[in-house]
Protein backbone atom coordinates (compact mmCIF):
# COMPACT_ATOMS: atom_id res chain seq x y z
CA UNK A 1 0.00 0.00 0.00
CA UNK A 2 2.55 2.39 -0.60
CA UNK A 3 0.33 3.79 -3.59
CA UNK A 4 -1.44 7.11 -2.55
CA UNK A 5 -5.56 6.76 -3.46
CA UNK A 6 -6.29 8.11 -6.57
CA UNK A 7 -9.63 9.45 -4.92
CA UNK A 8 -7.28 11.02 -1.73
CA UNK A 9 -7.56 14.88 -2.90
CA UNK A 10 -4.03 16.23 -2.71
CA UNK A 11 -3.14 19.77 -1.35
CA UNK A 12 0.12 21.10 -3.23
CA UNK A 13 0.19 24.71 -1.26
CA UNK A 14 -0.73 28.10 -2.20
CA UNK A 15 1.27 30.00 -4.94
CA UNK A 16 0.32 33.19 -6.21
CA UNK A 17 -1.66 33.79 -9.52
CA UNK A 18 0.37 36.95 -11.04
CA UNK A 19 -2.59 37.43 -13.32
CA UNK A 20 -5.43 37.26 -11.33
CA UNK A 21 -7.82 40.28 -11.01
CA UNK A 22 -9.40 39.40 -7.99
CA UNK A 23 -7.60 36.72 -5.34
CA UNK A 24 -10.12 35.22 -3.16
CA UNK A 25 -8.95 33.73 -0.63
CA UNK A 26 -10.58 31.68 2.27
CA UNK A 27 -8.77 30.09 4.90
CA UNK A 28 -9.23 29.05 8.27
CA UNK A 29 -7.56 29.26 11.44
CA UNK A 30 -4.06 27.31 11.01
CA UNK A 31 -4.51 27.64 7.20
CA UNK A 32 -3.98 32.00 8.21
CA UNK A 33 0.36 30.39 8.47
CA UNK A 34 -0.43 29.09 4.68
CA UNK A 35 -1.54 32.64 4.10
CA UNK A 36 1.22 34.32 5.66
CA UNK A 37 3.50 32.06 3.99
CA UNK A 38 2.51 32.87 0.45
CA UNK A 39 2.64 36.84 1.55
CA UNK A 40 6.02 36.14 1.91
CA UNK A 41 6.62 34.72 -2.04
CA UNK A 42 3.81 36.91 -3.40
CA UNK A 43 4.98 39.42 -6.25
CA UNK A 44 4.33 43.11 -5.53
CA UNK A 45 0.88 43.86 -5.51
CA UNK A 46 -0.77 40.69 -5.02
CA UNK A 47 -2.87 41.49 -1.83
CA UNK A 48 -4.30 45.00 -3.15
CA UNK A 49 -5.97 42.67 -5.41
CA UNK A 50 -6.71 40.53 -3.03
CA UNK A 51 -10.02 39.78 -0.74
CA UNK A 52 -9.44 37.24 2.42
CA UNK A 53 -11.89 35.66 4.16
CA UNK A 54 -10.65 34.45 7.46
CA UNK A 55 -12.77 31.98 9.70
CA UNK A 56 -10.86 32.87 12.89
CA UNK A 57 -11.12 29.55 14.54
CA UNK A 58 -8.50 27.96 17.01
CA UNK A 59 -6.80 29.21 20.02
CA UNK A 60 -4.74 31.67 17.96
CA UNK A 61 -7.20 33.13 15.66
CA UNK A 62 -6.98 36.79 16.95
CA UNK A 63 -3.20 37.03 16.54
CA UNK A 64 -3.80 35.63 12.85
CA UNK A 65 -6.38 38.04 12.60
CA UNK A 66 -3.75 41.04 12.92
CA UNK A 67 -0.92 39.60 11.26
CA UNK A 68 -3.78 38.98 7.93
CA UNK A 69 -4.48 42.32 8.46
CA UNK A 70 -1.18 43.64 7.83
CA UNK A 71 -0.69 42.29 4.11
CA UNK A 72 -3.54 44.93 3.76
CA UNK A 73 -5.60 43.14 1.06
CA UNK A 74 -8.48 45.20 -0.78
CA UNK A 75 -10.98 43.43 1.19
CA UNK A 76 -10.83 41.46 4.59
CA UNK A 77 -13.60 39.77 6.48
CA UNK A 78 -13.38 37.52 9.57
CA UNK A 79 -16.25 34.96 10.22
CA UNK A 80 -16.63 32.85 13.42
CA UNK A 81 -18.12 29.93 11.87
CA UNK A 82 -17.26 27.26 8.85
CA UNK A 83 -20.61 27.95 8.29
CA UNK A 84 -20.78 31.73 7.95
CA UNK A 85 -17.69 32.07 6.10
CA UNK A 86 -19.15 29.50 3.78
CA UNK A 87 -22.54 31.75 3.43
CA UNK A 88 -19.93 35.27 3.03
CA UNK A 89 -18.00 33.29 0.12
CA UNK A 90 -21.28 32.15 -1.88
CA UNK A 91 -22.31 35.63 -1.93
CA UNK A 92 -19.22 36.94 -2.99
CA UNK A 93 -18.73 33.77 -5.80
CA UNK A 94 -22.17 34.92 -6.67
CA UNK A 95 -20.92 38.27 -8.13
CA UNK A 96 -17.84 37.35 -9.20
CA UNK A 97 -16.28 37.20 -12.64
CA UNK A 98 -13.37 34.93 -14.76
CA UNK A 99 -10.35 36.29 -13.28
CA UNK A 100 -10.91 35.58 -9.95
CA UNK A 101 -8.33 32.75 -8.54
CA UNK A 102 -9.53 30.87 -5.34
CA UNK A 103 -7.30 30.02 -2.94
CA UNK A 104 -8.37 27.84 0.23
CA UNK A 105 -6.44 27.16 3.23
CA UNK A 106 -7.33 25.12 6.61
CA UNK A 107 -8.09 21.38 7.90
CA UNK A 108 -9.74 18.77 4.97
CA UNK A 109 -13.18 19.26 5.83
CA UNK A 110 -12.52 23.07 5.34
CA UNK A 111 -10.91 23.17 1.75
CA UNK A 112 -13.76 20.32 1.14
CA UNK A 113 -16.42 22.91 2.02
CA UNK A 114 -14.55 25.60 0.35
CA UNK A 115 -14.61 23.65 -3.13
CA UNK A 116 -18.22 22.43 -2.82
CA UNK A 117 -19.19 26.16 -2.76
CA UNK A 118 -16.78 26.82 -6.16
CA UNK A 119 -17.93 23.91 -7.66
CA UNK A 120 -21.34 25.08 -7.74
CA UNK A 121 -20.23 27.84 -9.43
CA UNK A 122 -18.83 26.16 -12.20
CA UNK A 123 -14.79 26.01 -11.18
CA UNK A 124 -12.59 23.24 -11.81
CA UNK A 125 -11.37 21.81 -8.55
CA UNK A 126 -8.14 21.60 -10.14
CA UNK A 127 -7.92 25.54 -10.48
CA UNK A 128 -8.74 26.31 -6.78
CA UNK A 129 -4.83 26.67 -5.38
CA UNK A 130 -5.56 24.74 -1.49
CA UNK A 131 -3.14 23.84 1.07
CA UNK A 132 -4.15 21.54 4.31
CA UNK A 133 -2.76 23.53 7.88
CA UNK A 134 -4.25 22.09 11.19
CA UNK A 135 -5.99 19.11 12.61
CA UNK A 136 -6.19 16.38 10.27
CA UNK A 137 -9.63 15.84 11.16
CA UNK A 138 -12.38 14.49 8.86
CA UNK A 139 -15.50 14.80 7.68
CA UNK A 140 -17.24 11.59 7.08
CA UNK A 141 -20.60 10.26 5.56
CA UNK A 142 -21.54 7.97 6.65
CA UNK A 143 -22.75 5.24 3.66
CA UNK A 144 -26.00 4.21 5.81
CA UNK A 145 -28.08 6.72 6.77
CA UNK A 146 -26.02 9.42 4.81
CA UNK A 147 -25.51 11.63 7.82
CA UNK A 148 -22.46 13.62 7.76
CA UNK A 149 -20.31 13.35 11.03
CA UNK A 150 -17.97 16.03 11.38
CA UNK A 151 -14.42 16.96 13.37
CA UNK A 152 -13.66 12.84 13.07
CA UNK A 153 -10.23 11.81 14.71
CA UNK A 154 -10.67 8.16 15.29
CA UNK A 155 -11.73 4.92 13.33
CA UNK A 156 -13.63 3.58 14.12
CA UNK A 157 -16.04 5.54 15.52
CA UNK A 158 -19.87 6.58 16.26
CA UNK A 159 -21.98 7.61 13.54
CA UNK A 160 -23.69 10.59 14.92
CA UNK A 161 -27.03 9.98 12.91
CA UNK A 162 -27.85 6.85 13.16
CA UNK A 163 -25.39 5.31 15.83
CA UNK A 164 -23.35 2.71 13.83
CA UNK A 165 -19.89 2.04 14.49
CA UNK A 166 -18.48 3.05 11.29
CA UNK A 167 -14.66 2.42 10.10
CA UNK A 168 -13.47 5.37 8.24
CA UNK A 169 -12.14 4.77 4.79
CA UNK A 170 -9.75 6.92 2.61
CA UNK A 171 -12.66 6.94 -0.24
CA UNK A 172 -12.93 10.96 -0.46
CA UNK A 173 -16.03 12.35 -2.25
CA UNK A 174 -15.55 15.63 -3.38
CA UNK A 175 -19.31 16.28 -4.37
CA UNK A 176 -19.62 16.10 -0.73
CA UNK A 177 -16.29 17.26 0.80
CA UNK A 178 -16.32 14.15 3.06
CA UNK A 179 -14.60 10.27 3.91
CA UNK A 180 -16.63 7.46 3.49
CA UNK A 181 -17.42 5.36 7.21
CA UNK A 182 -18.47 1.94 6.50
CA UNK A 183 -20.12 -0.15 9.40
CA UNK A 184 -17.39 -2.60 10.93
CA UNK A 185 -19.36 -4.85 12.80
CA UNK A 186 -21.89 -6.03 9.96
CA UNK A 187 -20.94 -9.59 10.33
CA UNK A 188 -20.84 -10.01 14.05
CA UNK A 189 -22.17 -7.17 15.51
CA UNK A 190 -20.66 -5.73 18.64
CA UNK A 191 -17.05 -6.84 17.30
CA UNK A 192 -15.31 -3.89 16.67
CA UNK A 193 -11.49 -3.37 16.64
CA UNK A 194 -9.99 -0.99 18.90
CA UNK A 195 -10.18 2.64 18.26
CA UNK A 196 -7.15 4.15 16.83
CA UNK A 197 -6.58 8.10 16.88
CA UNK A 198 -5.45 8.03 13.19
CA UNK A 199 -6.54 11.88 12.34
CA UNK A 200 -5.46 14.01 15.17
CA UNK B 1 -4.58 -2.85 -28.74
CA UNK B 2 -4.54 -1.32 -32.05
CA UNK B 3 -5.85 1.36 -34.50
CA UNK B 4 -9.26 2.67 -33.38
CA UNK B 5 -12.11 0.71 -35.27
CA UNK B 6 -12.92 1.50 -38.93
CA UNK B 7 -16.08 2.27 -40.78
CA UNK B 8 -16.54 2.07 -44.48
CA UNK B 9 -18.99 4.94 -45.76
CA UNK B 10 -20.76 6.48 -48.59
CA UNK B 11 -20.16 10.06 -50.25
CA UNK B 12 -23.60 11.00 -50.49
CA UNK B 13 -23.60 14.69 -50.91
CA UNK B 14 -19.99 16.91 -51.86
CA UNK B 15 -20.68 20.32 -52.12
CA UNK B 16 -18.02 23.12 -52.58
CA UNK B 17 -19.04 25.18 -49.78
CA UNK B 18 -16.54 27.89 -51.03
CA UNK B 19 -13.87 27.66 -53.80
CA UNK B 20 -11.39 25.89 -51.01
CA UNK B 21 -14.00 24.09 -48.79
CA UNK B 22 -15.44 21.07 -49.87
CA UNK B 23 -18.11 19.57 -47.46
CA UNK B 24 -19.11 15.81 -47.52
CA UNK B 25 -21.97 13.81 -46.02
CA UNK B 26 -20.84 10.26 -45.06
CA UNK B 27 -23.82 7.18 -44.83
CA UNK B 28 -22.57 3.78 -43.63
CA UNK B 29 -22.04 1.25 -46.32
CA UNK B 30 -23.35 -1.78 -44.16
CA UNK B 31 -25.51 -0.25 -41.19
CA UNK B 32 -28.65 2.41 -40.79
CA UNK B 33 -26.70 4.14 -38.04
CA UNK B 34 -23.11 5.35 -37.30
CA UNK B 35 -21.87 5.90 -34.07
CA UNK B 36 -22.85 8.19 -31.68
CA UNK B 37 -20.57 11.29 -31.24
CA UNK B 38 -20.34 14.23 -29.13
CA UNK B 39 -19.50 17.98 -30.26
CA UNK B 40 -15.94 18.05 -30.91
CA UNK B 41 -15.06 14.50 -32.13
CA UNK B 42 -13.48 13.87 -34.93
CA UNK B 43 -12.94 11.19 -37.34
CA UNK B 44 -9.83 9.69 -39.28
CA UNK B 45 -10.58 9.81 -43.21
CA UNK B 46 -8.33 6.58 -44.75
CA UNK B 47 -8.70 6.60 -48.49
CA UNK B 48 -6.49 5.07 -51.50
CA UNK B 49 -6.70 6.31 -55.17
CA UNK B 50 -3.47 4.47 -56.88
CA UNK B 51 -0.35 5.96 -55.63
CA UNK B 52 -2.00 8.38 -53.78
CA UNK B 53 -2.85 8.35 -49.87
CA UNK B 54 -4.95 9.89 -47.30
CA UNK B 55 -5.03 9.79 -43.51
CA UNK B 56 -6.23 12.94 -42.18
CA UNK B 57 -7.92 14.07 -39.09
CA UNK B 58 -11.14 16.01 -39.76
CA UNK B 59 -14.01 17.28 -37.16
CA UNK B 60 -17.69 16.09 -37.48
CA UNK B 61 -19.63 19.35 -37.92
CA UNK B 62 -23.39 17.55 -38.28
CA UNK B 63 -25.37 17.82 -35.97
CA UNK B 64 -24.80 15.05 -32.53
CA UNK B 65 -28.05 14.14 -32.87
CA UNK B 66 -28.21 12.67 -36.35
CA UNK B 67 -26.25 8.91 -35.80
CA UNK B 68 -27.79 8.74 -39.79
CA UNK B 69 -24.58 10.10 -41.50
CA UNK B 70 -21.71 12.12 -40.63
CA UNK B 71 -20.69 15.44 -42.28
CA UNK B 72 -17.01 17.05 -42.94
CA UNK B 73 -15.51 20.21 -44.39
CA UNK B 74 -11.74 20.07 -46.17
CA UNK B 75 -10.06 22.39 -47.10
CA UNK B 76 -7.63 22.60 -49.40
CA UNK B 77 -4.44 23.15 -48.29
CA UNK B 78 -2.22 24.64 -50.95
CA UNK B 79 1.50 23.17 -50.07
CA UNK B 80 -0.36 19.83 -48.55
CA UNK B 81 1.38 16.64 -48.69
CA UNK B 82 -1.39 16.66 -50.96
CA UNK B 83 -4.04 14.61 -48.87
CA UNK B 84 -6.66 17.37 -49.00
CA UNK B 85 -5.96 17.86 -52.51
CA UNK B 86 -6.87 14.34 -52.88
CA UNK B 87 -9.83 14.27 -51.60
CA UNK B 88 -10.74 17.23 -53.57
CA UNK B 89 -9.93 15.74 -56.75
CA UNK B 90 -11.01 12.62 -56.68
CA UNK B 91 -13.66 12.13 -53.77
CA UNK B 92 -17.29 12.83 -54.89
CA UNK B 93 -20.84 11.72 -54.77
CA UNK B 94 -20.76 7.58 -54.43
CA UNK B 95 -17.14 7.73 -53.50
CA UNK B 96 -16.73 4.53 -50.89
CA UNK B 97 -14.15 5.77 -48.19
CA UNK B 98 -13.18 4.66 -44.60
CA UNK B 99 -12.98 6.37 -41.72
CA UNK B 100 -12.50 5.50 -38.27
CA UNK B 101 -15.01 5.25 -34.85
CA UNK B 102 -14.88 9.29 -33.62
CA UNK B 103 -12.98 10.42 -31.07
CA UNK B 104 -13.69 13.26 -28.99
CA UNK B 105 -10.69 15.25 -27.68
CA UNK B 106 -12.24 18.74 -27.67
CA UNK B 107 -15.28 17.67 -25.77
CA UNK B 108 -17.88 20.41 -24.17
CA UNK B 109 -17.23 20.48 -20.27
CA UNK B 110 -20.89 20.71 -19.08
CA UNK B 111 -19.96 22.28 -15.83
CA UNK B 112 -19.26 25.50 -17.09
CA UNK B 113 -22.29 28.12 -16.95
CA UNK B 114 -21.04 29.69 -20.12
CA UNK B 115 -19.37 28.69 -23.09
CA UNK B 116 -17.63 31.16 -25.47
CA UNK B 117 -16.60 29.40 -28.36
CA UNK B 118 -13.41 30.92 -30.75
CA UNK B 119 -13.30 29.98 -34.29
CA UNK B 120 -10.58 31.11 -37.10
CA UNK B 121 -11.22 29.90 -40.62
CA UNK B 122 -11.94 26.49 -41.16
CA UNK B 123 -11.68 26.08 -37.30
CA UNK B 124 -15.38 26.42 -37.25
CA UNK B 125 -15.48 23.01 -37.82
CA UNK B 126 -16.14 21.29 -34.33
CA UNK B 127 -18.19 24.12 -33.47
CA UNK B 128 -20.64 23.75 -36.10
CA UNK B 129 -21.51 19.98 -33.87
CA UNK B 130 -20.46 21.90 -30.59
CA UNK B 131 -23.65 24.77 -31.21
CA UNK B 132 -25.81 22.09 -32.28
CA UNK B 133 -25.48 20.50 -28.88
CA UNK B 134 -25.30 23.44 -26.61
CA UNK B 135 -28.66 25.00 -28.45
CA UNK B 136 -30.20 21.78 -28.02
CA UNK B 137 -29.45 21.44 -24.42
CA UNK B 138 -30.67 24.99 -23.88
CA UNK B 139 -26.71 26.19 -22.67
CA UNK B 140 -25.65 29.38 -22.61
CA UNK B 141 -23.17 29.94 -25.71
CA UNK B 142 -21.65 32.65 -27.84
CA UNK B 143 -19.80 31.89 -31.10
CA UNK B 144 -17.34 34.56 -32.37
CA UNK B 145 -15.83 33.79 -36.00
CA UNK B 146 -13.52 35.48 -37.58
CA UNK B 147 -12.33 34.67 -41.08
CA UNK B 148 -10.56 36.36 -44.69
CA UNK B 149 -13.70 37.67 -45.96
CA UNK B 150 -16.95 37.37 -47.13
CA UNK B 151 -16.22 35.08 -49.83
CA UNK B 152 -13.82 32.52 -47.83
CA UNK B 153 -15.45 31.95 -45.36
CA UNK B 154 -17.78 28.91 -44.62
CA UNK B 155 -21.33 28.34 -42.66
CA UNK B 156 -21.52 31.74 -41.11
CA UNK B 157 -24.59 32.56 -42.86
CA UNK B 158 -26.09 29.26 -41.65
CA UNK B 159 -24.90 29.65 -38.17
CA UNK B 160 -26.77 33.44 -38.11
CA UNK B 161 -29.72 32.03 -39.64
CA UNK B 162 -29.74 29.11 -36.91
CA UNK B 163 -28.51 30.89 -33.56
CA UNK B 164 -29.08 34.80 -34.32
CA UNK B 165 -27.21 37.26 -32.17
CA UNK B 166 -25.37 34.19 -30.49
CA UNK B 167 -23.47 34.80 -33.79
CA UNK B 168 -21.04 37.20 -33.91
CA UNK B 169 -18.56 37.27 -37.22
CA UNK B 170 -15.25 39.62 -37.85
CA UNK B 171 -13.72 40.12 -41.45
CA UNK B 172 -10.34 40.84 -41.83
CA UNK B 173 -11.04 42.46 -45.41
CA UNK B 174 -13.06 44.87 -43.54
CA UNK B 175 -10.63 45.15 -40.60
CA UNK B 176 -12.94 43.59 -38.21
CA UNK B 177 -10.84 42.30 -35.16
CA UNK B 178 -11.95 39.79 -32.41
CA UNK B 179 -12.41 42.28 -29.33
CA UNK B 180 -10.56 39.16 -27.28
CA UNK B 181 -9.44 41.15 -24.35
CA UNK B 182 -13.11 42.85 -23.79
CA UNK B 183 -14.82 39.52 -24.30
CA UNK B 184 -12.44 38.34 -21.52
CA UNK B 185 -13.28 40.59 -18.77
CA UNK B 186 -16.47 40.62 -17.08
CA UNK B 187 -17.30 36.68 -17.65
CA UNK B 188 -19.28 35.13 -14.81
CA UNK B 189 -17.42 32.72 -12.80
CA UNK B 190 -17.39 29.22 -14.52
CA UNK B 191 -17.13 30.30 -17.96
CA UNK B 192 -15.73 28.12 -20.86
CA UNK B 193 -13.64 29.17 -23.76
CA UNK B 194 -13.14 26.69 -26.63
CA UNK B 195 -10.67 27.88 -29.89
CA UNK B 196 -10.04 26.35 -32.70
CA UNK B 197 -7.82 27.68 -35.63
CA UNK B 198 -4.71 28.25 -36.86
CA UNK B 199 -1.89 28.09 -34.22
CA UNK B 200 -1.32 32.20 -34.43
CA UNK B 201 -4.54 32.40 -33.57
CA UNK B 202 -5.11 29.35 -30.64
CA UNK B 203 -1.53 31.01 -29.25
CA UNK B 204 -3.35 34.44 -28.96
CA UNK B 205 -6.33 33.30 -27.54
CA UNK B 206 -4.38 30.97 -24.75
CA UNK B 207 -1.94 33.79 -24.00
CA UNK B 208 -4.73 36.39 -23.72
CA UNK B 209 -6.72 34.35 -21.32
CA UNK B 210 -3.87 33.35 -19.09
CA UNK B 211 -3.17 37.17 -18.79
CA UNK B 212 -6.05 38.09 -17.97
CA UNK B 213 -6.53 35.08 -15.16
CA UNK B 214 -8.38 32.56 -16.70
CA UNK B 215 -7.58 29.34 -15.19
CA UNK B 216 -6.27 26.76 -17.50
CA UNK B 217 -9.00 24.38 -16.69
CA UNK B 218 -11.65 26.75 -18.25
CA UNK B 219 -9.63 27.34 -21.54
CA UNK B 220 -10.14 24.58 -24.36
CA UNK B 221 -8.31 24.11 -27.66
CA UNK B 222 -8.18 21.80 -30.47
CA UNK B 223 -4.56 21.92 -32.54
CA UNK B 224 -4.03 19.47 -34.73
CA UNK B 225 -0.77 19.80 -36.27
CA UNK B 226 0.04 18.64 -39.96
CA UNK B 227 3.14 16.45 -40.25
CA UNK B 228 5.52 18.53 -41.15
CA UNK B 229 7.99 17.54 -44.47
CA UNK B 230 11.56 17.07 -43.65
CA UNK B 231 14.93 15.21 -44.97
CA UNK B 232 14.57 11.09 -45.53
CA UNK B 233 15.54 9.12 -42.63
CA UNK B 234 15.89 5.27 -41.53
CA UNK B 235 13.81 4.50 -38.39
CA UNK B 236 15.11 0.70 -37.18
CA UNK B 237 11.95 -1.03 -35.07
CA UNK B 238 13.76 -3.11 -32.44
CA UNK B 239 10.33 -6.05 -31.55
CA UNK B 240 10.11 -5.99 -35.37
CA UNK B 241 13.84 -6.08 -36.39
CA UNK B 242 12.80 -4.33 -39.68
CA UNK B 243 14.42 -0.54 -40.64
CA UNK B 244 11.89 1.50 -42.74
CA UNK B 245 12.79 4.56 -44.34
CA UNK B 246 10.40 7.84 -43.76
CA UNK B 247 10.47 9.59 -46.54
CA UNK B 248 10.54 13.65 -47.05
CA UNK B 249 6.72 14.15 -47.20
CA UNK B 250 5.54 11.30 -44.78
CA UNK B 251 5.50 10.66 -41.32
CA UNK B 252 7.35 7.95 -39.09
CA UNK B 253 3.38 6.88 -38.47
CA UNK B 254 2.58 6.99 -42.36
CA UNK B 255 6.01 5.34 -43.23
CA UNK B 256 5.76 2.24 -40.60
CA UNK B 257 2.03 1.31 -41.53
CA UNK B 258 2.93 1.44 -45.56
CA UNK B 259 5.08 -1.50 -44.59
CA UNK B 260 2.06 -3.32 -42.92
CA UNK B 261 2.18 -2.34 -39.46
CA UNK B 262 -0.59 -0.33 -37.37
CA UNK B 263 0.47 1.66 -34.43
CA UNK B 264 -2.04 2.99 -32.00
CA UNK B 265 -3.41 6.64 -32.85
CA UNK B 266 -6.04 8.86 -32.41
CA UNK B 267 -5.30 12.38 -33.84
CA UNK B 268 -2.72 11.73 -36.10
CA UNK B 269 -2.05 15.71 -35.43
CA UNK B 270 0.70 15.37 -32.09
CA UNK B 271 -2.67 16.18 -29.77
CA UNK B 272 -3.84 13.49 -28.47
CA UNK B 273 -0.50 11.13 -27.18
CA UNK B 274 -1.74 7.90 -28.37
CA UNK B 275 1.12 6.83 -30.67
CA UNK B 276 3.56 8.18 -27.92
CA UNK B 277 6.90 5.04 -28.66
CA UNK B 278 9.53 4.83 -26.60
CA UNK B 279 12.87 5.76 -28.38
CA UNK B 280 15.55 3.10 -27.41
CA UNK B 281 18.36 4.75 -29.33
CA UNK B 282 18.40 8.15 -30.83
CA UNK B 283 22.22 9.05 -32.28
CA UNK B 284 21.06 13.01 -33.82
CA UNK B 285 18.23 14.90 -32.90
CA UNK B 286 14.83 14.40 -32.31
CA UNK B 287 12.47 16.59 -34.27
CA UNK B 288 9.40 17.31 -31.83
CA UNK B 289 6.55 18.93 -33.44
CA UNK B 290 3.66 18.12 -31.25
CA UNK B 291 1.72 19.55 -28.64
CA UNK B 292 1.35 16.59 -25.92
CA UNK B 293 4.93 15.57 -24.51
CA UNK B 294 6.41 18.10 -22.11
CA UNK B 295 9.36 20.24 -22.74
CA UNK B 296 10.87 18.35 -20.10
CA UNK B 297 9.79 14.63 -22.04
CA UNK B 298 10.98 16.24 -24.87
CA UNK B 299 14.34 17.39 -23.52
CA UNK B 300 14.95 13.43 -22.22
CA UNK B 301 14.83 12.25 -26.13
CA UNK B 302 13.22 8.91 -24.43
CA UNK B 303 10.10 9.37 -26.52
CA UNK B 304 8.66 10.40 -29.18
CA UNK B 305 4.75 11.03 -30.74
CA UNK B 306 5.24 9.39 -34.49
CA UNK B 307 2.84 11.08 -36.14
CA UNK B 308 4.71 14.37 -36.38
CA UNK B 309 7.91 14.11 -35.07
CA UNK B 310 10.81 13.51 -37.32
CA UNK B 311 14.48 12.42 -36.95
CA UNK B 312 18.17 13.90 -37.96
CA UNK B 313 20.96 11.97 -37.49
CA UNK B 314 22.89 8.67 -37.49
CA UNK B 315 20.86 6.24 -36.16
CA UNK B 316 17.50 6.08 -34.74
CA UNK B 317 15.82 3.35 -32.96
CA UNK B 318 11.66 2.48 -31.81
CA UNK B 319 10.19 0.51 -29.29
CA UNK B 320 7.69 -0.99 -31.84
S1 LIG C 1 -1.86 10.15 -32.86
FE1 LIG C 1 -2.37 11.69 -31.46
S2 LIG C 1 -0.42 12.41 -30.85
FE2 LIG C 1 0.04 11.02 -32.44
Amino acid sequence: MTEPMLSRPRYPGLSADPHAKLNLIVCEGEGAGAVLDLAAKAPDGFFSRAAILFCATGASGSTYQTKLESLQPANFWVLPSIATAMFRLKGVLATATMGTRLYAAGTEPFIGSVLQEALAVGIDFKSVFTEHRGSAKRRIQCVHCKGLTEDVTASPFTCAHCGLTLFVRDHYSRRLGAFQGVCVDAEVPGEVPPVEELYP
Amino acid sequence: MSAPAEIRVRVTEAEAVTPAIKRLKLVPVTSNALPDFSGGAHTVVHYTDGPRHVRNPYSLMGSPFDSSAYQISVLRVPDSRGGSALIHDSVNEGTEITITSPINLFPIDRRARRHILIAGGIGITPFMAMTAQLDREGADFQLHYAMRCRDTGAYWKVLQGLYGHRVHTYFDDSNQTLPLTRLLDGQPLGTHLYVCGPAGMIDWVLKTARHAGWPDENVHYERFAAPPPGNTFAVELAKSKRTIEVGPRESVLEAIEAAGIEPQFLCRGGACGQCETAVVCADGTLQHNDHYLSDDEKASGKKMMICVSRFEGARLVLDL
